[in-house]
């Protein structure tokens, strides 16, 4: 992969220990960028095909279901949701982790944000998109799904605004929009730069999609303005879409689901299994598209230890849920919790907890948080935990409830296991054509966040460089190749 | 134009208005169920009924294994050592006096389930398109037109009691067959959550014939389908309004009152009590206990 794995890992250098080489070229930024755009590897079109069959069974089911209707999903009498709204829940999840990487993060100029953000962004808006497609193919008459909307109907007809399905409605509509808004206008000065060097429909493409950016002085102002408005629109809309989402749940009396703790809980969980998600794609990013000088070894250790955080606070809430429902001592929910724990779906749960609370502490581990095989394979388990932890929500309380002449097991159709195939797929699809469309590393930010390294001392990387080489004074020299590096400056501030 | 405008906001203050007051007030009627368990025997004619009344479709033994069954009315059956297992069968193991064929021989006691037309019902609030919803007549209705198929319904009704078409059932009725289908309401198609309407064809029916007689509603000009079917008698339906029904008697010597979460009953013998009463859903079907010898 890259040179540095080679290294003994005691032995830090330069590239272990700084977020970026500061004396990289900006023509090299582009260069590589812009690389990363075209010339599709075969691996990429494994990747395309696999999403495309995989989305292509999930239409296929979709057909099936709109001909011959639900009944092939397995759902019965009690169990009227099941995969359909937990993978729904869990890619709205997915979706909160760019929404923390762009706007959070750049409210509080943590600039390690600067070379990821962008396609963790794109999986925000495409996240969203997957997890559209949920609400909708989970109803029964799909074909009306407009009427959850408020438009005008000479009969007087409006839906139901008290239902916590339309405020889902609104909420994912409104954060879609805003999202892709942010992502689209965070992209201008990219995009200029690829239609400088596009040609054919690319140039084409770029031309009307960036807006006449000349990079002129009026034009930075204006959009550093509006790119922090919609920062700063986007951060509630974050936390209330989950919110609502949780709703779904929480309005209703179900056992289990009636939980005042759901809000914060959904929303801990999406940022979490966001970030397990930017972590896997950051590693495919930076091995296909060798994005070694941007998305760096030190970057993924901060993402790393920011979801371990996350981790403990969903960690938390969620005990926090189930000591409520056990001093709460009403049966229905106490005999929900227990049937999570010891029913049916007993492995699953206990899965969940496992990968969900116990396998983040790995990431405690320095050898695995600069372990990039392990660390895919641990970022993978986590999501797996979150989406178990998804199904644990919604399936054992329908299994149960209130009716003891309602109870019992089921287990999902095949309808049901191509639709969670298939947004895999879909989410795929949609990644793989953006990275070659789109430039998912930030160009002039990367070049922003090389200007102010260049020009700013940080005590921390000095010190652990010093530190880890076991020698007082300045680190080691840079790795053979790279430009020569500035004798590191005194610590004794800027 | 006025009528477009017209219809758009009236619609809108009936909805306003449905809403600030949560939920429907102005009742013309209230009809309600008794159900006396000491009667019942479990002969399952009140279902049976009900799917020749209501144009139930039949789905066969598979989905019905498969709990896709559509009987809005159900005669669920409880033994002295429920079994929680979905195999559902009675567990015997541990009783004396299980016989050799592997039933208790005291028997099951049985509990007719239908909608319970719960005056707050959680099924109505969910709803995103506002299928569902109470009648001036106190029933929770279904508007199987509007219905998209969300199931958020079913998923918070706590007594199970709203039934999905998982498929088109339509072949349930090969030719001839669909004769006999009752034209006084429709067939669902599939993708439409459908459940108990108390008969509300038959509501409409004897409200028509006394219209067109010029006269009131009376007690007893409307049955249900499985009360007129009961070989027992052991269902009677009525409105609670009508302070001379029989059912409004019933459910004052039984000391059940609606509107209510804990009932204070002076006599702790009384028979009634309503399912789930502590959910504070106020159901409109009162049960009375079954007497059994200890």
């Amino acid at each position: 992969m890259s040179a540095q794995q080679n290294l003994p890992h005691k032995h830090l250098t330069q590239d272990q220990v700084k977020d970026i080489d500061e004396n990289i070229e900006w023509a090299k930024i582009n260069a590589d960028v812009l690389r990363s755009m075209e010339n599709p590897r075969r691996g990429y079109w494994v990747a395309m095909f696999i999403s495309v069959a995989l989305f292509s069974i999930m239409i296929y089911a979709e057909v099936h279901q709109y001909i011959y209707g639900m009944g092939d999903a397995a759902l019965n009498t009690s169990h009227m949701w099941d995969l359909y709204i937990s993978t729904f829940v869990f890619w709205i999840g997915m979706s909160h982790s760019g929404t923390l990487l762009s706007a959070i993060l750049h409210l509080v100029h943590a600039d390690w944000r600067k070379p990821i953000y962008r396609f963790a962004e794109a999986m925000t808006t495409f996240s969203l998109l997957t997890a559209g497609i949920f609400p909708v193919i989970h109803l029964g008459r799909v074909w009306n799904f407009y009427w959850v909307m408020p438009y005008m109907s000479d009969r007087g007809l409006w839906p139901n605004f008290r239902s916590p399905l339309i405020w889902d409605a609104f909420a994912i509509t409104a954060y879609l929009t805003s999202s892709v808004l942010f992502l689209y206008i965070g992209m201008i000065p990219d995009l200029a730069i690829c239609r400088d060097n596009a040609k054919g429909w690319r140039k084409k493409l770029y031309t009307w999609l960036s807006l006449g950016w000349r990079g002129d002085d009026a034009q930075w102002r204006n959009f550093r303005f509006t790119y922090l408005m919609i920062a700063c629109l986007l951060i509630p809309l974050a936390v209330s879409v989950h919110s609502i989402v949780s709703m779904d749940f929480s309005m209703s009396i179900m056992p289990g689901w009636h939980v005042t703790t759901f809000p914060p809980y959904f929303v801990a969980g999406a940022l979490y299994s966001g970030c397990a998600a930017i972590i896997t794609l950051f590693i495919l990013l930076r091995y296909f598209f060798k994005f070694e000088h941007f998305m760096t070894m030190p970057i993924l250790d901060k993402v790393c230890k920011l979801t371990f955080v996350i981790a403990m606070v969903w960690t938390y809430l969620n005990l926090v849920e189930f000591a409520s429902v056990w001093y709460g001592h009403d049966i229905p929910s106490k005999e929900v919790l227990l049937a999570k724990a010891s029913g049916p779906y007993s492995p699953f749960f206990w899965a969940m907890m496992f990968f969900g609370s116990v396998l983040p502490f790995a990431l405690l581990s320095q050898w695995i948080r600069r372990n990039m095989y392990v660390l895919f394979f641990v970022s993978v388990f986590l999501n797996v935990g979150m989406w178990l932890e998804r199904w644990m929500i919604v399936t054992p309380t329908l299994s149960l409830g209130y009716h003891p002449q309602a109870f019992n097991v089921m287990w999902p159709g095949w309808v049901e296991w191509a639709m969670v195939g298939g947004s895999f797929g879909w989410f795929g699809m949609l990644f793989l054509v953006f990275v070659k469309v789109f430039p998912s590393v930030s160009m002039y930010e990367v070049k922003e966040m090389v200007y102010h390294r260049k020009r700013t001392v940080y005590e921390d990387v000095d010190e652990m460089m010093n530190l880890h080489s076991g020698v007082p004074g300045p680190g080691p020299g840079p790795l053979p190749g790279s430009p020569p590096t500035p004798a590191p400056q005194s610590t004794g501030g800027i | 134009m006025p009528s477009l405008l017209g219809n758009i906001f009236k619609g809108w203050a009936d909805y306003s208005k449905g809403n600030e007051e949560g939920g429907h007030h102005d009742y013309e009627h209230m009809y309600a169920l008794v159900i006396d368990l000491d009667r019942c025997t479990g002969c399952n004619a009140c279902s049976t009924a009900c799917y020749a009344e209501n144009n139930l479709p039949v789905v066969g033994e598979d989905k019905f294994g498969a709990r896709q069954a559509m009987h809005w009315m159900r005669v669920e059956r409880y033994f002295d050592e429920p079994d929680m297992d979905p195999d559902m069968g009675p567990d015997t193991s541990n009783i004396e006096d299980a016989n050799e064929t592997g039933t208790q021989s005291r028997g099951a006691s049985f509990l007719p389930m239908m909608c319970q037309h719960c005056n707050a019902a959680p099924c109505e609030p969910v709803c995103p398109v506002g299928a569902t919803y109470h009648t001036v007549d106190g029933l929770n209705a279904q508007v199987y037109n509007r219905c998209i198929g969300s199931r958020y319904c079913a998923n918070n009704c706590p007594f199970r009691v709203r039934y999905f078409n998982f498929y088109d059932n339509s072949e349930s009725w090969p030719a001839p067959m669909e004769q006999q289908l009752n034209p006084d309401l429709s067939v669902r198609s599939k993708g439409v959550m459908e459940k108990c309407s108390m008969c509300l064809q038959r509501t409409r029916a004897a409200r028509d014939t006394a219209k067109r007689e010029g006269r009131e509603l009376k007690d007893g000009d409307i049955q249900t389908a499985c009360q007129q079917t009961c070989p027992t008698s052991a269902i009677l339906f009525g409105d609670l309004l009508d302070e001379a029904s029989a059912i409004s008697k019933v459910w004052k010597n039984h000391q059940v009152k609606l509107g209510t979460y804990k009932q204070d009953k002076e006599n702790p013998e009384l028979r009634g009590y309503r399912i789930f009463e502590e959910l504070n859903v106020d159901t409109k079907v009162l049960y009375l206990e079954r007497v059994r010898e200890v």
